[in-house]
């Protein structure tokens, strides 16, 4: 495929264009129980250019969630540089959109969007402005004293997207948002993603299982080998901004890519089930040595 | 289509004889529970009235009641109930709030868990009742004994049930504090406290029954000369049985009234829980 890259040019050829982040020969070791070490990443280069919405497809456990959290400095490096370039004049670096329930069921939708502000000590009357803004673009306006428990599925994840987005940070990580939402409310979420992320362009690191929603939300998209996790392959989606959700699924070009990025993906899927298969063997045999 | 409609109305039919018979049958329990002590005490009233019950030992509850109009008109209800609020409530702020701070720094941090924990641990089970010699020992007979030793109660059920609840806060919760900055104060105070709070409530409200039985059992030991808890073990001395009945249903009466209190207040500090 011709907007297929190789990993090592595409460090290179994209470091050009005023990286906003640059990763180099970044490992990530856990040890584990019984001893022994697991390598999470494995000597990973990337860059990401200012403005750059970014998706990383992988198979499961191939580190995708440890990378972001080191991103998010939740998570330290075993080895190799997380470099974000350029000041913040006082806005914070990133702010995260975690993997599954994440927002605070002891506030209420308001203070839930408001806590990023709340905690930096922003003005009360700016507060108001960007976290009222934020939960219209959410369609959480009548929602806004309501508590999490509330609230549908598809409504946390609007706050908590609505929380990441009032921060106002350089950089938006984003870790599998959408993959517990049915496919209906996953559709209104992306165009709603969409529209919110094009009144500002931030750079976005969007982490999601699903090929389709990466070709629908990306820029350029990045395909993890199992774990260790490594850049497998790098892929241009080309579709113009705005986008719309719907019609962009009807462009010929649509299939392409995500079948580009299936065969990609394929082997490391079987590979990881592999991996997930020979992690359970072990427990047998040690059941009959006994 | 009648076949249609009668499929349709079926279920639903079904569905409603079912709501009924569950509504029926709580109100029928509600009932039962209402008319359940009233049938023992109009059954009390009658076998002690009739001689078939000791009246030395089960006085009717008409003159159980009347004994407690007595003591409240003279004055003397208030006299003690004077000595005993203040005792139970000094000793309840005493003990809870350190029990709160130790619980959310043990919860926390795990050197102060690992320091504390063992301590806890190992006092937790010793029955609370009989180291009231102990503290007269240390502390002497005055007012301050008895607070320490109510405190003593309600410290151990708020302690444990903070730190309980602290240590069961879900992690993503603190990351997410991390991630958007908050320093340790403002890492407590929107994470770790509410988070907790509902353990700290059922803790609260443990420590709140167990601060009553310290007191009963310090007023009627301590020697202050004063208080429900004396005036319980007095009447047993002077056998005018029906006012120790009537200190009794003092302390039945705060029970459920301090029970009350801290479930209002609980509900007023949490109310994200949903409650149908
Ligand atoms: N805290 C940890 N301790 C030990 N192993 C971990 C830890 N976090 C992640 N791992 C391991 O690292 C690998 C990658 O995990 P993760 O980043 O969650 O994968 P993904 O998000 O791609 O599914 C997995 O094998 C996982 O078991
Ligand atoms: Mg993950």
């Amino acid at each position: 495929m011709s907007n297929t890259t190789a990993p090592a040019s595409a460090a290179t050829t994209t470091a050009t264009t005023d990286p906003k982040i640059r990763i180099r020969g970044l490992s990530k070791h856990f040890s584990v129980p019984g001893g022994h070490v697991v390598t999470a990443l494995d000597s990973f280069d990337l860059d990401v250019p200012q403005g750059q919405f970014l998706t990383i497809v992988g198979p499961s456990g191939c580190g995708k969630t440890t990378f972001l959290r080191m991103l998010a400095g939740l998570e330290s490096p075993s080895e190799g540089s997380i470099e974000v370039v350029g000041g913040t004049d006082g806005r914070p670096e990133n702010a995260m959109v975690f993997q599954g329930d994440s927002i605070f069921p002891w506030m209420s939708v308001w203070d839930n969007a408001a806590y990023g502000l709340t905690v930096r000590g922003v003005p009360k009357a700016q507060v108001k402005e960007t976290v009222g803004h934020y939960l219209e673009a959410t369609g959480l306006t009548k929602f806004a004293d309501a508590f999490p428990h509330q609230l549908s599925g598809g409504m946390r994840q609007r706050v908590s997207i609505a929380r990441a987005f009032a921060n106002d940070p350089e950089i938006l990580l984003m870790d599998e948002p959408f993959s517990a939402l049915d496919e209906q409310n996953k559709t209104l979420l992306q165009a709603e993603l969409l529209r919110i992320w094009d009144e500002t362009r931030k750079t976005v690191v969007f982490i999601t299982h699903s090929v389709d929603e990466a070709v629908t939300l990306s820029d350029r998209i990045m395909v993890m080998s199992a774990q260790p996790g490594r850049a497998k392959a790098f892929i241009d989606v080309p579709f113009e901004r705005p986008r719309d959700v719907l019609q962009l699924r009807h462009q010929p070009e649509y299939g392409e890519i995500v079948y580009d990025i299936w065969s990609q993906l394929k082997e490391e899927v079987e590979k990881a089930k592999q991996q997930a298969d020979a992690r359970v063997a072990p427990k047998r045999h040690g059941l009959f040595r006994r | 289509m009648t076949n249609v409609a009668e499929a349709a109305r079926t279920p639903r039919a079904a569905a409603r004889q079912v709501e009924q018979r569950r509504t029926l049958s709580r109100s029928t329990l509600r009932t039962i529970s209402i008319l359940s002590p009233l049938v023992v005490l109009v059954a009390w009233e009658a076998f002690s009235r009739a001689g078939v019950l000791d009246e030395r030992f089960f006085p009717a509850p008409t003159l159980i009641f009347q004994a407690l109009w007595v003591e409240a008109s003279s004055g003397e209800l208030w006299t003690q109930t004077q000595h005993s609020l203040t005792r139970l409530i000094v000793g309840f702020v005493i003990g809870a709030v350190p029990a709160v701070v130790i619980g959310v720094a043990m919860g926390l941090n795990r050197v102060v868990n690992a320091a504390v924990r063992p301590i806890i641990s190992a006092l937790y089970p010793v029955p609370k009742s009989a180291v009231l010699p102990l503290f007269l020992l240390f502390f002497g007979l005055g007012e301050d004994t008895i607070w320490y030793f109510v405190a003593m109660g309600v410290f151990f059920p708020v302690v444990i049930n903070t730190y309980t609840g602290v240590a069961n806060v879900s992690a993503i919760f603190y990351d997410v504090a991390e991630n958007f900055g908050a320093k340790r104060l403002t890492v407590f105070r929107t994470v770790a406290l509410p988070g907790a709070m509902p353990n700290v409530i059922t803790g609260l409200e443990l420590g709140a029954g167990m601060g009553l039985i310290m007191l009963a059992i310090a007023e009627m030991m301590g020697g202050q000369g004063n208080g429900w808890g004396f005036m319980v073990w007095n009447s047993f001395q002077l056998f005018t049985i029906e006012s120790m009945y009537a200190y009794l249903l003092v302390f039945a009466l705060v029970g459920l009234l301090l029970a009350l209190i801290v479930g209002f207040v609980g509900r007023k500090l949490t109310p994200w829980i949903s409650r149908h």
